[in-house]
């Protein structure tokens, strides 16, 4: 042993607890004084999957959560072989989100605070998203493209805080899939954008949808509603039975070059296309706006790679290169909010015990970010 | 060859200037380029406003949208010009290429000129003046309905030098030096026709940011803006209110859910 290294570096351990949507996550983080790089010691997911047609309600969707998250923590726990009192600190997400699933995770959060005597770090979701992305890619200082079924933000960093420079102006892109495959019927297991994004594979005509881009921001909800329109014009599918067969009285939808009825998966594929069009260009424009060749994206959307495809075709443009991860760290993780509070807790930050609630409307850009320069 | 020598030229060409005219780059943005270059004759100087395919675009999403683009932005430039709001003229659209060439206006943004025009000798006189200008061109702007969708003090001109017609071969007799200088209002490439109030008040209070990030005396350059903005434009109280509650929250509105 060299005499430099004769004390090891302080080790820093994060629980982190997530459940602001349908996605229940556990997870487990180590940082370490000399800032190597994070280690993770445990990541596990459970996910309330509703049935095909259905959104998740929040009710249900706390229930799920309050019934896994004591399972999830011990297996956690168990399969890390961290001892609670290697724990520093308890984070969980304080928003944004939906009420009951969120409230039902930071009940756990404050009474295991109360139990094990931890500190407690309130964490906003989408700083843990890009926090945890920034962590696993390497990027520096990339422009960041939040995308999944709560938020489509396109974010920079400036002067400690996370600046927002476009925005979905109604519902989320993720939204607007989600909703799509409801009105397809398309199964929600193992997560509606990811069969939507298997059926655009076999799309092949580019159907025209509004494109409604403002600036850096964009609208989802009228490309919802007229691709919903589209799809009641479908040609009836074999197996439909008399009662629909009555409604479609009218000609099905056909494309116009070569007469060929119009299919699920052509609405798919234009669906897509414009979408993450609309998406790649607000981000284009917010890398213009401040100079910058990195794109990460994060969330649930940010996982499908046609979107991941485009992006990098954009980056390569302007001499850049895209970061993205997988579904593990794209979709919502207990990890995530893990590091992005030991990142706070390590400069100090501690959230009060009678402040430790949560809160659906939470802005990126509220959150001071002590932990960069 | 013989015979074609007994045939005398009509009259000869001497290319004095190279043709065609090398295109400079002025300005590359996220959508457009923008090159300096000239049009229909060699000594007519124009602004080429040019939207590049995006490779990551869909060929048919793509092409309908430059379409869409460089049309709707030639419509509002001509529509302003056509009711004396001071925008550049546009000279010819191919919009299935993506190109739009229109005036080249002589001169430097407000962005540029504003600081250089404070620390010269009884520059403030100069500057009260162009103030009144600006706010003068987007209260008319405002009060024909059309909104400009990135209003910073580089989207303003200082017009340096009138070309008297616009069109005319000869550079030398057509061009005159001005000394009071008028402000014109460029890149409408985001602009659109709105009635709504959010719309004009989010115009200016992009401009009042701008002004703010870049000029010490910002706050009160831009009353005087708004007051000259208030003359020119009948119907602004309204959007005089509108801009307090945009002012209060930013340019974004608060996250819902």
């Amino acid at each position: 042993m060299s005499p430099t290294s004769t004390s090891p570096p302080r080790r820093f351990i994060a629980l982190g607890l997530e459940g602001s949507a349908n996605k229940l996550g556990v997870g487990l983080i180590a940082h370490f004084s000399d800032n190597s790089p994070a280690q993770i010691l445990s990541n596990l997911r459970d996910t309330f999957i509703s049935p095909p047609g259905e959104g998740f309600l929040p009710k249900d969707t706390a229930k799920h959560h309050r019934a896994w998250i004591v399972p999830l923590i011990k297996r956690t726990l168990k399969e890390s072989g961290v001892k609670v009192k290697d724990i520093d600190v308890i984070c969980y997400t304080k928003g944004p989100g939906m009420g009951a699933p969120l409230q039902s995770v930071a009940v756990v959060a404050r009474t295991l605070s109360k139990l094990w005597d931890k500190p407690i770090v309130g964490v906003n979701h989408c700083v843990g998203h890009i926090e945890m992305g920034r962590e696993i890619t390497g990027a520096q200082n990339p422009v960041v493209l939040y995308v999944s079924g709560g938020n489509t933000q396109v974010i920079a960093y400036a002067e400690q805080k996370y600046r927002i420079f476009g925005e979905a102006l109604d519902i989320a892109v993720g939204n607007c899939l989600d909703r799509f495959a409801r009105t397809l019927n398309i199964p929600n297991d193992p997560a509606p954008g990811y069969n939507i994004e298997q059926l655009a594979k076999s799309g092949k005509v580019l159907l025209e949808l509004p494109y409604t881009v403002k600036g850096m921001d964009c609208s989802f909800s009228g490309i919802l509603a007229y691709i919903d329109q589209l799809a009641t014009q479908l040609a009836p599918s074999s197996d439909a039975d008399s009662t629909t067969k009555s409604k479609q009285e009218r000609k099905p939808l056909l494309d116009p070059a070569t007469n060929n009825p119009i299919t699920p998966a052509d609405l798919c594929f234009s669906l897509q296309e414009t979408v993450f069009g609309m998406l790649v260009e607000i981000t284009e424009r917010a890398m213009a706006h401040v100079g910058s060749s990195q794109v990460l994206i994060v969330g649930g959307v940010g996982c499908n790679e046609r979107l991941q495809e485009m992006m990098g075709e954009m980056a390569r443009e302007r001499g850049g290169s895209v970061y993205a991860t997988d579904e593990r760290f794209c979709i919502d993780n207990g990890i995530m909010i893990a590091h992005a509070g030991l990142l706070a807790w390590r400069t100090g930050f501690e959230t009060k015990f009678e402040d430790t609630t949560c809160t659906q409307r939470f802005r990126t850009d509220e959150v001071h970010v002590a932990w960069r320069d | 060859m013989g015979d074609t020598t007994t045939i005398p030229a009509p009259f000869t060409i001497t290319p004095a200037v190279q043709i065609p005219t090398p295109k400079t780059l002025i300005k590359q943005g996220a959508e457009a380029i923008v090159y300096r270059t000239t049009y229909l004759l060699p000594t007519i100087p124009s602004l080429l406003k040019y939207r590049p395919p995006k490779a990551y675009r869909h060929p048919i999403l793509d092409a309908r949208l430059t379409k869409h683009r460089c049309l709707s932005e030639a419509r509002l430039l001509i529509r302003a010009r056509s009711l004396g709001i001071p925008v550049p003229a546009v000279y010819f659209v191919d919009e299935s290429r993506g190109e739009i060439y229109m005036e080249c206006i002589e001169g430097d943004s407000v962005r540029d000129v504003l600081d250089d025009m404070l620390m010269q000798e009884g520059g403030e006189g100069k500057v009260d003046a162009l103030m009144v200008k600006m706010g003068e061109a987007v209260g008319k702007l405002h009060a024909a309905d059309i909104v400009h969708g990135d209003l910073t003090t580089s989207n303003v001109m200082v017009r340096r030098k009138v070309r008297k017609g616009l069109l005319c071969a000869a550079q030398e007799e057509v061009v005159e030096h001005v000394e009071d200088e008028g402000v014109v209002l460029i890149d409408f490439g985001l602009g659109s026709m709105s009635t709504a109030e959010e719309d004009k008040a989010v115009d200016l209070y992009v401009l009042e940011r701008a002004f703010a990030s870049t000029h010490p005396k910002a706050e009160k350059l831009f009353k005087d803006v708004l007051e000259a903005y208030q003359r020119s434009y009948k119907k602004s109280k309204p959007v005089m209110r509108r801009l307090q509650g945009v002012r209060m929250r930013g340019r974004k509105r608060t996250m819902i859910g």
